[in-house]
C-alpha cells in the first residue's frame, strides 16, 4: 500500500461520499488511487469553487467538505474558498499535492509554501513527513474541523510521501490531543444565571446566529423558543434557524437587516446572542447592545465572547448542549406586552419599496419563488444586492438557506448550490446571484453538465455591480467607476452551450407562471430576471 | 497596560511562526519574545511581553488558547513575576575611559566576558529595567552592538504552590 492509497482509505473510513478539486502533477498519486475506490470525484473548474462546492456538501449534510487540489497554483488558488469557510465556521479538510519533500524550499515548478500562505484562514494544518503519519493525521483532521467551532483545516502532503510504501493500514479509533479539548458543554452556574435573567426579564430577545445551524441545535432552539415565547431576531449566518413567517421571528438585524429587528434588539433588557460573532455587519454599534441590558453570550469559542463586545454573562459551549441544558430548566416568563409591541413594530416599520414596472421588482420576485419552492428547500444567496434582498425577502419555511456571511466571496452561489445538490439530490436547490456573481463561477455549469447535477440558477440582471454601484451612489454622488458590466454574454446563448434549459422574465406582469415552470423542470435552468440597473436595496 | 504571558507549546517546526503570526495578524504588540525547550523536550515554553488595553490583553490569551499548539498559557503581571533579561554588548574602550566602564559593571553587577586591545564584550542578567538603565549609563561609551534575549518571567512562588 502507498501513501496515496492510505490517504484514499482514510475518505473511507470518514464516510466521504464526494471529493471536489482539480488533479495536477503533484496530487497524481492520489487521483490514482482513488479511481478504485467508491468515493467519487468532481472535477470542478476552478479550484477556489472546490471548496465552496465542499461547503454547500457540508452546511446541507453536518459532514466534513472534502477537497483535493495539486501543489502551487492549484494550492493558492483554493485559498480563498478556505477563507470563505474560515470565516463562516465551515468544516473542511483540504488535501494539497506538495512538490517532493526533498526540494520544498528550492523553489521548484508549481512549489508554494501553502501551510505558512493559508495560516490565518484555517483552523489547523498540516505537511505530512512520514507516510506513516497518515491516518493519524486525517483521524485528526476530520476531527479538528468538525468539532468545537468548526473550521477548515489543510494536509498538504508532498509526492514522494503519496508514492511511499507504507506497512498495515490501521485508523485510529479516537484522537489523543493535549493542546484541543472544545468546552461543549455550558457551564451549570452559568446556565442558571441565564435561566434566572430570562424570568425576570420583560422585554428578552435571542439574537441567532450561525453557530445553531453549525451545531445541529434548530430543533431544540426552536422548542426552548416556543416553551417560553422568546421573540427572535437573526444574524445572515442564522437566517433559517427560524421560518421567516414564525410568528415569535422579527427578522435580521444589521445595517442590511429589518429597522424593526434593530429597535428589537436594542430596546431589548436582556439580549441573548448565541452562536453569533457580534460582528460589524450585525452590530454597527456594539455600545447599544449593551446599553441599559444584560447581554448573555453563548458561544462554543471562548475568544469570540468579549472580542467585539463585553458581556454579562459569558456561556462557553455548544448551541445543541446549551439548548438541551435549558430545556430541561423548569421556568417561567412573562412577556406578552414586548411581544405585542414588536408585532406592532414589524407591521408598521417595514421598509416601504416603489419598484419600477418596467422591470423584474427582485424584492417581490424573491418572496414570490421562495413561497412557491419545496418546504426543505435549499436556496444559496451569492453575495451582492442579490445577497440583501434574498436576506431580507427569502421566505424560509423549513428549508436551508447558504450565503457567505462572514468573507463575502462572489461567486459562491453556484458551486455551493451543487455541493448542496449533490448531499440532497433529491430537495430542491436553487441558487441565486448577479450578473457580477454569476461570470466569477459561470465555468462551473460546465460542472453541473458533467456530473449532471440539476442546480436551479437564477440571474439578477442589471448590468452593474450593483452593491458597488449603490455605495458609489450614496458616497461618492453617483460617480460611477468599474462597475459597468456591458460586456456580459448573452445568457441565452451561453446556457444553449452548456445544453442547459434557459429563461427570462421582463417583468413581474408573467412572474407567477414562470417561477412555477422554473421550479417544475428537472434539469439544470437559467432564468434571467431583467432588474430595474438603478434599484437599490436600501 | 504590560501582561507577561508564559505560553507551553508543542516542540515543533512551524510553531513559532503560527504564534507570532497570531500577533500580527490580529496586530497585537510583542515587546518582547522568548523561547526555549522546557524540561519536557516535547514541549516549548514562550515568554512574551505585550502591551494594551484590558480588552486587547484579555483576547491575546484567549486567541493564544484557540491554537492548536498551545498547550496552556499562564498570564501575569510583571510585579506577580521573577523576570530576567540576558542582554551581551560588545563596546570600543580606551585608556581613558576602561576604569570608568568597570566601575559601571561592578555597581551593576555586569561581568566583562571578553576582551581584546579596543573592544570588551559586557555581560549583564538583570530585571529588564535595569538592562534599559546600564544600555543608558553606557550610551557615552561607544556601544559596538548588542545582543539581548528578551524577558524571560515565572510567576513567583506562591504560599499554596
Amino acid at each position: 500500500m502507498l501513501g496515496a492509497d492510505a490517504i484514499v482509505k482514510c475518505l473511507e473510513e470518514e464516510g466521504v461520499k464526494y471529493v471536489f478539486g482539480y488533479p495536477g502533477v503533484a496530487i497524481c498519486p492520489f487521483y490514482n488511487s482513488i479511481l478504485s475506490s467508491p468515493v467519487e470525484t468532481i472535477l470542478i473548474r476552478t479550484e477556489q469553487n472546490a471548496a465552496h462546492a465542499a461547503s454547500g456538501f457540508a452546511r446541507v449534510t453536518g459532514e466534513v467538505g472534502v477537497c483535493a487540489v495539486t501543489s502551487g497554483p492549484g494550492a493558492t488558488n483554493v485559498i480563498t474558498g478556505i477563507a470563505t469557510a474560515f470565516a463562516d465556521s465551515i468544516p473542511l479538510v483540504c488535501i494539497t499535492g506538495q512538490v517532493d519533500s526533498e526540494l520544498i524550499g528550492s523553489d521548484v515548478f508549481q512549489e508554494a509554501d501553502i501551510t505558512g500562505a493559508v495560516e490565518s484562514f484555517v483552523k489547523y494544518s498540516y505537511l505530512v513527513k512520514d507516510a506513516a503519519e497518515i491516518p493519524r493525521i486525517f483521524k485528526e483532521a476530520f476531527y479538528i474541523a468538525n468539532s468545537g467551532r468548526k473550521g477548515p483545516v489543510l494536509i498538504d502532503v508532498p509526492i514522494d510521501i503519496q508514492n511511499a510504501v507504507v506497512g498495515k493500514f490501521k485508523y485510529p479509533e479516537g484522537v489523543s490531543l493535549r493542546t484541543y479539548k472544545p468546552t461543549i458543554k455550558g457551564h451549570t452556574v452559568q446556565i442558571q444565571k441565564v435561566v434566572k435573567e430570562l424570568s425576570k426579564a420583560k422585554r428578552p430577545i435571542i439574537c441567532v446566529g450561525g453557530g445553531v445551524l453549525l451545531s445541529e441545535a434548530v430543533e431544540e432552539f426552536r422548542s426552548f423558543v416556543e416553551k417560553h415565547r422568546v421573540p427572535v431576531v437573526s444574524t445572515m449566518m442564522g437566517i433559517s434557524a427560524m421560518p421567516t413567517r414564525h410568528p415569535l421571528y422579527y427578522g435580521m438585524v444589521g445595517n442590511n437587516g429589518h429597522p424593526y429587528a434593530n429597535r428589537a434588539m436594542n430596546e431589548s433588557d436582556l439580549l441573548i446572542m448565541v452562536g453569533a460573532r457580534v460582528a460589524d455587519r450585525a452590530i454597527s454599534q456594539p455600545d447599544l447592545i449593551t446599553e441599559n441590558k444584560v447581554l448573555v453570550h453563548i458561544d462554543v469559542d471562548p475568544a469570540e465572547i468579549g472580542k467585539n463586545v463585553g458581556p454579562t454573562i459569558p456561556l462557553v459551549g455548544d448551541a445543541r448542549h446549551i439548548f438541551e441544558d435549558f430545556n430541561k430548566e423548569e421556568f417561567t416568563c412573562e412577556h406578552e406586552e414586548w411581544i405585542g409591541t414588536l408585532d406592532e413594530y414589524r407591521d408598521s416599520m417595514a421598509r416601504v419599496r416603489r419598484p419600477n414596472p418596467a422591470y423584474v421588482d427582485p424584492a417581490e420576485f424573491i418572496r414570490m419563488l421562495s413561497e412557491a419552492m419545496e418546504e426543505d428547500a435549499v436556496y444559496v444567496a451569492d453575495v451582492g444586492q442579490n445577497q440583501i434582498w434574498s436576506c431580507n425577502y427569502h421566505v424560509v419555511k423549513n428549508g436551508r438557506f447558504l450565503t457567505t456571511g462572514g468573507m463575502g466571496t462572489m461567486g459562491y452561489s453556484i458551486p455551493a448550490a451543487m455541493g448542496a445538490k449533490l448531499a440532497a439530490p433529491d430537495r430542491q436547490v436553487v441558487a441565486v446571484c448577479g450578473d457580477g456573481s454569476f461570470q466569477m463561477s459561470m465555468m462551473e455549469l460546465a460542472t453541473m453538465r458533467q456530473f449532471h447535477v440539476p442546480v436551479k440558477i437564477i440571474v439578477l440582471k442589471n448590468n452593474f455591480l450593483g452593491m458597488v454601484r449603490e455605495f458609489q451612489h450614496y458616497t461618492y454622488k453617483d460617480n460611477y467607476s468599474v462597475v459597468d458590466l456591458s460586456g456580459s454574454p448573452d445568457l441565452e446563448k451561453l446556457s444553449s452551450a452548456y445544453d442547459m434549459k434557459f429563461m427570462r422574465l421582463h417583468t413581474m406582469e408573467h412572474a407567477q407562471e414562470t417561477i412555477e415552470a422554473f421550479l417544475s423542470h428537472d434539469e439544470a435552468v437559467l432564468l434571467e430576471c431583467i432588474i430595474d440597473p438603478m434599484d437599490l436595496v436600501k | 497596560m504590560k501582561k507577561i504571558y508564559s505560553v507551553l507549546v508543542e516542540n515543533r517546526s512551524g510553531v513559532l511562526c503560527k504564534v507570532s503570526g497570531l500577533f500580527s495578524r490580529r496586530s497585537f504588540n510583542i515587546d518582547s519574545l522568548a523561547v526555549g525547550e522546557t524540561d519536557d523536550p516535547t514541549t516549548s515554553c514562550m515568554t512574551i511581553v505585550s502591551s494594551g488595553d484590558e480588552r486587547t490583553l484579555e483576547q491575546i490569551e484567549k486567541q493564544l488558547n484557540k491554537k492548536l499548539d498551545v498547550f496552556k498559557v499562564k498570564t501575569f503581571d510583571e510585579t506577580a513575576s521573577i523576570s530576567r533579561e540576558l542582554m551581551l554588548m560588545k563596546v570600543k574602550y580606551n585608556k581613558g575611559n576602561r576604569r570608568d566602564i568597570m566601575e559601571t559593571c561592578e555597581i551593576m553587577k555586569a561581568q566583562i566576558v571578553d576582551m581584546s586591545k579596543k573592544t570588551m564584550i559586557i555581560q549583564i542578567c538583570d530585571v529588564p529595567e535595569r538592562i534599559r538603565l546600564f544600555i543608558g549609563m553606557m550610551q557615552s561609551i561607544s556601544i559596538v552592538e548588542v545582543a539581548r534575549t528578551g524577558t524571560l518571567a515565572l510567576q513567583k512562588c506562591l504560599e499554596t504552590d
